[in-house]
């Protein structure tokens, strides 16, 4: 059935990301399709982590909670939904979605789980593979790899469409080709067509990270205001065969779309704008231009597109030891200068106990902490929070730094209060290699009711 | 007569690795004349030197009055290893507008 116009809208742009926007924009928003993108660079790798201990798990832990708010209302009004919450196990997700759907009174549906981007075994026979961060080879991280991950293409998500599902479960896919995905299926899209494509990612890459577009990370109070902020509703592009696309955002929601919100949007986490490199082409925003068609619609023009590349990056998940923080406050007079012989009593204290760390870093919260600033330049605050932040191997050393840190309460500076020990945390870092399309396969695997 | 870079544009940070990007924009064609000459990517490297050694790349989309700012090694050895209390650097575009530049300010005729 061939439609000249899709409406794609998204339903979430990060693993913790707001439900409520998502389940409004599937009830009013007119959707034919939804898409929700989870998955951060490193969260896949914490996952893996999970499916290793229990291999029913390993999808994004956040999965049933924001299906039984989504897939009600959107398997009843026929809004078919894409989403990369499958993480390190796509198909654990379907199974426990299909489990549960008839609980939360979901029609039949039909699942298509996309599988192939877990390249853990091509990592491991490939230890020549130059890390694209620092250009070593990937063999010293192999033994302390966690998960390896090819970011897809928008061509097995169409193919899970093809299918007839209307739930498509990924893990690894680049995030804009969750939503060029729809179009490639939709209107039969061809990999030559680089306008299209080109359009087509860009529609993706300003929906993906949701309220960000819409007026989220924007309001400066009497600079640039954003009107009911509170009620900020999540994007949705309308699509047309030809590659023409608007984007506009769910009708009567708080927020603002503009050419100021897209401009900002446009260029988050790109670096080259004649060269943002995707699974799909790589895109050239450089010429991009963008006009008000209407209050809270633009329209684009200007992206042009070129072939994609011979290679799937794949991101790296490896052990890079823990962090341990903790803060604690002053306030008042001689705040600063008792926060700053709370640091030195607790390096000190960390010292004498023999343990040793590979990077330590201290803050004064309300000087320092963001900025880096030079903290003998700022004008001393009424309070401050001193804030303590340190890298080792060694879970007991890392652990120890909050603890020393709350321990100030009792055994530090005059009037420490607030303590906070935030404990250890495994660290899961990232680095990237490119890989031959050639070596990957993705596939696309029904999951039916049992 | 000298301008804060808050006074001519808005601007948005985001992170890949260990590479902060910083977009700029400006709210009018005469702080868009002042951003695009006096900007540059030196003036940016030293405002943000104590964090980075850099460097610092800059790119212009002029249809858009905007420049996008590419800064290396500049969140802490990577948003997943970073002990820094915002390793995304989300909070780094706040830092961009404090910038203070010779021009004109927003409004004034000329540039």
């Amino acid at each position: 059935m061939a439609r000249d116009r899709i409406r794609i809208g998204c339903g979430a742009g990060f693993a913790d990301d707001r439900i409520p926007p998502g389940v409004d924009i599937v009830e009013r928003g007119e959707l034919d399709y939804l898409a929700m993108e989870c998955l951060a660079e490193r969260t896949i790798a914490r996952e893996t982590l999970d499916r290793a201990k229990d291999p029913s798990k390993g999808y994004t832990p956040v999965l049933l909670e924001r299906m039984a708010a989504i897939m009600p209302p959107a398997l009843q009004r026929g809004v078919r939904i894409v989403t990369n919450m499958g993480a390190a196990n796509p198909m654990g997700a379907a199974r426990i979605l299909r489990k549960h759907a008839p609980e939360w009174g979901c029609p039949d549906y039909n699942c298509a789980v996309v599988q192939g981007d877990e390249v853990t075994d091509i990592m491991r026979a490939h230890p020549e593979l130059a890390l694209m961060e620092d250009g070593a080879p990937l063999e010293s991280l192999l033994p302390r790899m966690a998960s390896a991950n090819a970011y897809l293409g928008a061509d097995v998500v169409a193919q899970g469409f093809a299918t007839g599902a209307e739930l498509v479960i990924t893990g690894r896919v680049a995030d804009p080709a969750l939503f060029l995905g729809p179009m490639l299926h939709a209107f039969g899209w061809s990999y030559d067509d680089y306008a299209k494509l080109a359009n087509g990612t860009l529609a993706g890459h300003l929906l993906e990270c949701s309220g960000q577009l819409t007026g989220g990370c924007f309001a400066d109070p009497g600079r640039k205001e954003v009107e009911d902020l509170a009620g900020l509703g999540y994007p949705l592009a309308d699509v047309w065969a030809d590659g023409r696309v608007e984007v506009s955002k769910t009708p009567g929601s708080g927020g603002r779309l503009d050419v100021a919100t897209c401009t900002e949007q446009l260029l988050y986490e790109m670096h080259d704008p004649t060269a943002y490199i995707t699974p799909d082409c790589v895109l050239d925003a450089s010429g991009v231009t963008f006009r008000q068609v209407e209050k809270d619609r633009v329209a684009f023009g200007g992206a042009r597109g070129k072939p994609r590349t011979a290679t799937y990056k794949v991101v790296v998940g490896y052990f890079d030891g823990y962090m341990g923080s903790g803060e604690m406050g002053f306030a008042g007079i001689n705040a600063v200068a008792r926060a700053r012989l709370g640091i030195e009593v607790v390096q000190e204290r960390l010292r004498r106990r023999g343990l040793t760390y590979d990077e330590m870093r201290v803050d004064l919260v309300g000087m320092n902490s963001l900025h880096g600033n030079d903290d003998a330049a700022c004008p001393e605050p009424y309070e401050v929070r001193l804030r303590i932040a340190a890298r080792t191997p060694d879970k007991t050393a890392a652990e120890a730094v909050g603890a020393e840190v709350r321990s100030l309460h009792m055994q530090g500076p005059s009037g420490a209060g607030g303590g906070v020990n935030f404990g250890a945390r495994q660290i899961l870092a990232v680095k990237s290699v490119l890989i031959p399309r050639e070596w990957v396969t993705p596939e696309i695997v029904m999951e039916r009711a049992a | 007569m000298s301008v804060r870079v808050y006074d001519l544009a808005h601007a948005r940070a985001g992170d890949k690795g260990n590479t902060s990007n910083i977009s700029v924009t400006a709210y009018s064609d005469e702080g868009w004349q002042v951003l695009r000459r006096e900007l540059t990517p030196d003036v940016v490297l030293a405002h943000f030197g104590h964090l980075t050694p850099g460097p610092v790349r800059r790119y212009e989309l002029p249809q858009l009055r905007a420049l996008n700012f590419v800064i290396e090694n500049a969140l802490g050895g990577g948003v997943t290893r970073s002990l820094a209390i915002d390793p995304h650097g989300k909070s780094l575009s706040a830092l961009m507008l404090t910038i203070t530049l010779p021009g004109h300010n927003e409004g004034t005729p000329g540039g």
